[in-house]
């Protein structure tokens, strides 16, 4: 038992893990309640998108500030919402299939952010950052940030609930109901993207999907109604935030992968132990 | 006690002679083809009327410009002498096959959705919408189903949930696509019975369907449409063999026999327009 508890408490002896545990709780959770509405209206493909479209951002603040955090994070924070905002144009207008259109506009956006942070000579180490994720690197100041950022997040979820649901189950019933439709999508989109700079740090643009539909398609499995749905979400997002860590202590593995890690995990046993449930 | 039911609170205003429902010259085009071409008619408060033509022939298209969620391309539709984008009264009821049966909710959180336009942005549903959710529950015999995943429900079960969806909105004009498509004879009965229940309560019904005897024997008036309108009135005035000949050309055949015409559709229970 002692020794347990000491394998559970010796890595918080120091300050970095201790944050990153409390980093990787908060993303966990942020990302697993907004990951809710990718997997029930199937974004899976718009967020890893998304998540790779504000790496030119990134870099431009990366550049300008020489590596600062706080700079990275609001240019992040602005190229995000931008990008948001931008698909839900894309799709309406595109005259080729709004898949198509999203595949060829990230993928060149996520290849110019290589380009622009491949001028500096040392760019690997930040690269591999940016793309994985450092959560043991999150200072206290970038932890208020994130925490703030996320706990915006969760608040508008939470007021919009219903407004929501409605736009994911049935956008016909939501025109009919005189529901701001357009502005309600548009919002949901930028809150996907904030969530993707809440979590950057902690998994990275690349990994960052997995983050957002992992846990979700985990309690997808286990529950009947959305806010069940959500707080189970919650639950395995903030569990693999944590167990990843402790994993990456222990292994000596980078962070973000263990975490996206422990939570495919999660979602395997749930799926074993699962009969196929209800079918349409 | 408190009337549980009561249709009063309106999102726009309700002119009292006007029609509840005015369809003037619509055309609706998709990329340049026609989907409905001038469409005329009037609709009284309670009445129900179906809705009937072939595959291709518009009928999701005109109930879409009806509910606000398309623009006609040319012509306008009032809802009670108003434009459909401020009413909250006309309701639609989904195809099956529109709707996402693994989603994570229960019936009555479908249901209570129908309340949101009630209940007002950004505000919690209180008690008595609670309550007003299990009256409309149990108006269409789905009480003991409320905290069922939908995705457990029978398909009779299904179209009856959305009926009580939309009484819970508080619908006065109720569009229903195709709702008996795919149900076994006392599946239909069971919401043909909840939809003539409507009636005691003025609410208007339009259904789209393919089964003619249905629509003769159970309805007021029949629309025929076949991107235009072929036909609208009585049954007795509109199956008549010209009109069914015009709307469906090739895919009807007519079989007579002693007692009487029989028809014979060959385009029943695919995915409509």
């Amino acid at each position: 038992m002692d020794r347990w508890l000491g394998f559970l408490i010796e890595p918080l002896s120091y300050p970095f893990m201790l944050r990153g545990l409390i980093a990787a709780v908060m993303v966990g959770v942020v990302c697993a309640v907004s990951g809710t509405y990718v997997v029930l209206r199937g974004m899976a493909f718009l967020g890893d998108a998304l998540a790779h479209a504000i790496l030119p951002g990134i870099a431009v603040g990366y550049l300008l500030s020489g590596g600062e955090r706080q700079a990275i994070f609001w240019w992040g924070l602005g190229t995000a919402v931008l990008t948001a905002l931008g698909i839900g144009t894309i799709g309406k207008r595109a005259r080729i299939r709004e898949d198509t259109a999203i595949g060829i506009i990230f993928a060149s956006m996520f290849a110019l952010g290589i380009a622009l942070i491949s001028t500096v000579r040392s760019y690997a180490v930040d690269l591999a950052h940016f793309l994985f994720g450092n959560v043991l690197g999150i200072s206290a100041r970038d932890l208020w940030l994130t925490g703030a950022l996320g706990g915006l997040v969760l608040l508008t979820i939470i007021a919009l609930y219903k407004e929501f649901l409605i736009i994911s189950f049935d956008p016909i019933l939501a025109v009919t109901l005189r529901l701001p439709s357009g502005f309600l999508d548009h919002l949901l989109l930028v809150l996907i993207a904030l969530t993707t700079i809440v979590a950057l740090q902690a998994v990275g643009v690349a990994l960052m999907v997995a983050m957002l539909i992992t846990p979700a398609a985990t309690a997808y499995l286990l529950s009947n109604r959305l806010p069940t749905m959500m707080l189970l979400a919650a639950l395995i997002g903030a569990f693999s935030g944590v167990a990843g860590l402790y994993l990456s202590y222990y292994v000596n593995v980078a962070s973000g992968a263990a975490i996206v890690l422990v939570s495919t995990a999660t979602f395997m046993l749930v799926l074993l132990f699962t009969r196929h449930r209800r079918s349409a | 006690m408190r009337p549980v039911l009561n249709l009063t609170h309106r999102h726009a205003r309700h002119d009292a002679e006007a029609p509840i429902l005015e369809v003037n010259q619509v055309t609706v085009k998709y990329n340049g083809r026609p989907a409905l071409e001038e469409i005329t008619f009037l609709l009284s408060a309670g009445e129900h009327i179906a809705v009937v033509g072939p595959n291709g022939a518009g009928k999701s298209t005109l109930f879409k410009v009806i509910a606000g969620v398309l623009k006609p391309t040319q012509g306008v539709v009032r809802i009670a002498g108003h434009h459909p984008g401020s009413h909250i009264c006309v309701a639609y009821v989904p195809q099956s096959s529109q709707v996402e049966w693994t989603f994570p909710v229960t019936v009555a959180d479908v249901v209570m959705m129908g309340r949101a336009g009630k209940v007002g942005l950004l505000r919690r549903p209180g008690r008595r919408d609670w309550e007003y959710v299990h009256h409309c529950l149990e108006t269409v015999g789905l009480t003991g189903l409320a905290s069922r995943q939908i995705g457990a429900l029978s398909g009779g079960e299904r179209q009856r949930m959305f009926i009580a969806r939309a009484l819970a909105q508080e619908a006065e004009l109720m569009l229903m696509d195709e709702p008996l498509t795919g149900l076994d004879v006392p599946a239909q009965e069971e919401v043909l019975r909840v939809v003539d229940e409507l009636r005691t309560r003025r609410v208007t019904v339009m259904m789209a369907t393919h089964d003619l005897n249905l629509a003769a024997s159970r309805f007021d008036r029949v629309v025929l449409l076949n991107r235009r309108l072929v036909g609208i009135g009585h049954p007795r005035d509109v199956f008549t063999a010209p009109l069914l000949q015009a709307a469906y050309g090739e895919h009807l055949r007519m079989v007579q026999t002693e007692a009487g015409v029989l028809l014979l559709s060959d385009t029943c229970c695919g995915r409509g327009l």
